[in-house]
């Protein structure tokens, strides 16, 4: 019973994480297994040095970790709070705000490419210089296609953790509402003093989904170039490693790694508060 | 605990009529404030349009004829509407095989990921050894990782995995449905496992310890009495897993080869290439590709949400 599951996700999931850490102080063509050489850390020398895409795939990263954190995040917390009062129709925007949710990165690539096309895109339709020579490439422009990749990836996630606080302020005690009320405290103190506290568990999440969504980020900037020109990400660059021209596995694990070690902070910080609970009671 | 502490789960699962009227009328405090709120209405009322922009001109676009934007520009309203692009992109850019690959992706992965899930869940919630936190926590974790950290080995596992010519035309397990059915599967198992025990744990235990009485085996208990128990949760990680399986882009992109292999979602990246700048038809595929999420939306919505809700582990 327990047996096959856990044969599956260690030999599909756990042994393969080992190997790309084993393969990351390799040189390896992909070829024969007799090829695999070892190479100490000069796959990692090679990336922080010698790799020029690799610094603006950090900075990408960071920045999208920060834009989800600053505007995404709040934006469906505000969405969740203003939604959750008994307005009419609430149901209905909730419906609209939740939509992208269903939709895969991949097809948000495509959608929003059709939206910021330079020459026949609604965007530069509706700013007026659709056709002019002052028409900006959303996706082309390495100046701003990070940003308009942000815009997009926001779409989704805004509604994603609109609907997870939804549930989470319909779980807080409405009896710490009305205590603070009594109190005097005004609608804005109320929250955040009192109900947005309560919500620990669901911020919990909401903190480990955005940290994990802006590092596995790929599936837009692969959609729209690959990972290139402005869009670079250390998920695609792994990816760009193995399947390029080279087949330069050593470096593509490497950072894959590189990846990895990022990801450990999120997942031990969830997995305390998930279990950490567990063994006290 | 995390979102999918029991408490959450069973409103959720069990009585989902009480959590749809909850969703729907709003907090507490409602009741007293019963002025129009005009300035509210409105900015949730502009965000909305604005939410619904880009696909809405995605949809603008693929019911126009490419003659007709063409002759009076894709800012326009001149011209004919009609499905012909949608009929265009699905036989010219071969999206019946791409669904059918969809489907015989998604349906064995999420049968695969609620068997093994629930064995898993029972096991470690309804049996006590002393491993089961320790297991928990590899499912958990795993389910968290990105992609790509297990991509080379993958590829390259299955690469040099030899198999016979008549079972798979690689000779290896890469440009297999199955070497992406695995994959999904165990990458799913670690969050359903997790939903799914923090559901069990909640289930009183008296229920398997009356059967144990009647003799009945850890098979029996499991398969009679605890999933019949779990079909809320059951019905909601499977509206949840369809939606995860069928958007993943990145295991199809990364062991199939083949065009003619590629799910709905991963063939999206080629409708570019397919259909070069006739914007038309690749919105029509666009949203060809989305309308298997969106009829699943609209039919078990509520499934979908609280699936979400049970355990937002997913990141």
């Amino acid at each position: 019973m327990v047996g096959l599951p856990t044969l599956i996700q260690l030999v599909l999931v756990w042994i393969p994480t080992l190997l790309s850490a084993a393969l990351s102080f390799t040189r390896w063509n992909g070829l024969s297994l007799d090829d695999i050489k070892p190479a100490g850390v000069s796959n990692y020398d090679f990336i922080a040095q010698n790799y020029p895409p690799f610094w603006p795939a950090v900075q990408h990263n960071v920045l999208w970790l920060v834009f989800l954190a600053v505007i995404a995040t709040p934006l469906g917390l505000l969405l969740a709070i203003l939604l959750d009062q008994n307005i009419r129709g609430t149901r209905i925007y909730q419906s609209i705000f939740f939509t992208p949710v269903m939709l895969s990165l991949a097809l948000i690539g495509v959608i929003w490419q059709l939206f910021y096309n330079r020459d026949n895109g609604l965007l530069n339709f509706l700013l007026g210089t659709a056709g002019t020579p002052q028409a900006v490439d959303w996706f082309g422009d390495s100046g701003v296609n990070i940003w308009a990749a942000l815009i997009a990836a926001t779409w989704r996630h805004a509604g994603y953790v609109m609907i997870l606080y939804l549930a989470g302020l319909k779980g807080v005690d409405p009896t710490l509402r009305e205590a603070a009320q009594i109190d005097g405290a005004n609608a804005v103190q109320t929250f955040f003093r009192v109900i947005f506290p309560a919500m620990r568990p669901v911020n919990v999440i909401i903190i480990v989904i955005t940290v994990i969504e802006s590092l596995r980020a790929f599936d837009i900037v692969y959609v729209i170039n690959r990972g290139t020109n402005g869009l670079e990400l250390i998920s695609a660059l792994v990816i760009q490693n193995l399947v390029g021209e080279g087949q330069v596995i050593g470096v593509g694990s490497a950072l894959a790694v590189i990846l990895l070690v990022i990801s450990l902070v999120p997942i031990t910080f969830y997995l305390s508060r998930a279990f950490g609970k567990d063994k006290e009671a | 605990m995390s979102i999918a502490q029991p408490t959450d789960a069973r409103p959720a699962g069990r009585a989902p009529s009480r959590r749809g009227a909850a969703a729907g009328t709003g907090s507490q405090s409602a009741g007293k404030r019963n002025k129009p709120r005009f300035g509210l209405h409105i900015f949730l009322s502009v965000l909305a349009v604005m939410w619904l922009i880009p696909l809405a001109w995605t949809v603008f676009t693929a019911l126009r004829p490419k003659a007709d934007t063409d002759k009076y520009g894709y800012f326009s309203f001149g011209g004919s509407f009609n499905f012909d692009n949608f009929v265009q992109a699905w036989t010219q850019g071969g999206f019946a095989q791409y669904a059918w690959n969809s489907a015989l992706i998604t349906i064995p992965s999420v049968i695969l990921v609620l068997f093994f899930a629930s064995m898993m869940a029972f096991a470690v919630s309804r049996v006590s050894w002393k491993f089961n936190v320790t297991l928990l926590i590899m499912f958990t974790a795993g389910n968290l990782l990105p992609p790509q950290v297990l991509a080379a080995p993958l590829f390259e596992m299955f690469k040099l995995l030899p198999l016979p010519y008549s079972v798979s035309d690689s000779g290896s397990l890469l440009n297999t449905y199955i070497s992406v059915i695995a994959v999904d599967t165990a990458f799913q198992i670690g969050f359903v496992t997790f939903v799914l025990s923090n559901y069990m744990k909640a289930l009183s235990p008296e229920l398997t310890e009356a059967a144990l009485v009647d003799g009945a085996g850890i098979w029996r208990q499991y398969w009679e009495i605890i999933l019949p128990l779990c079909r809320p949760a059951l019905a909601a990680m499977g509206t949840l897993e369809v939606i995860f399986i069928y958007n993943d882009f990145f295991w199809p992109l990364l062991f199939l080869q083949s065009g003619d292999r590629l799910p709905l979602t991963t063939a999206v990246n080629n409708l570019q290439g397919q259909f070069l700048s006739n914007y038309n038809l690749i919105a029509a595929g666009a949203m060809i590709t989305a309308i298997p999420a969106l009829v699943i939306y609209l039919l078990l919505q509520r499934h979908f949400v609280a699936g979400l809700t049970l355990g937002s582990s997913k990141g």
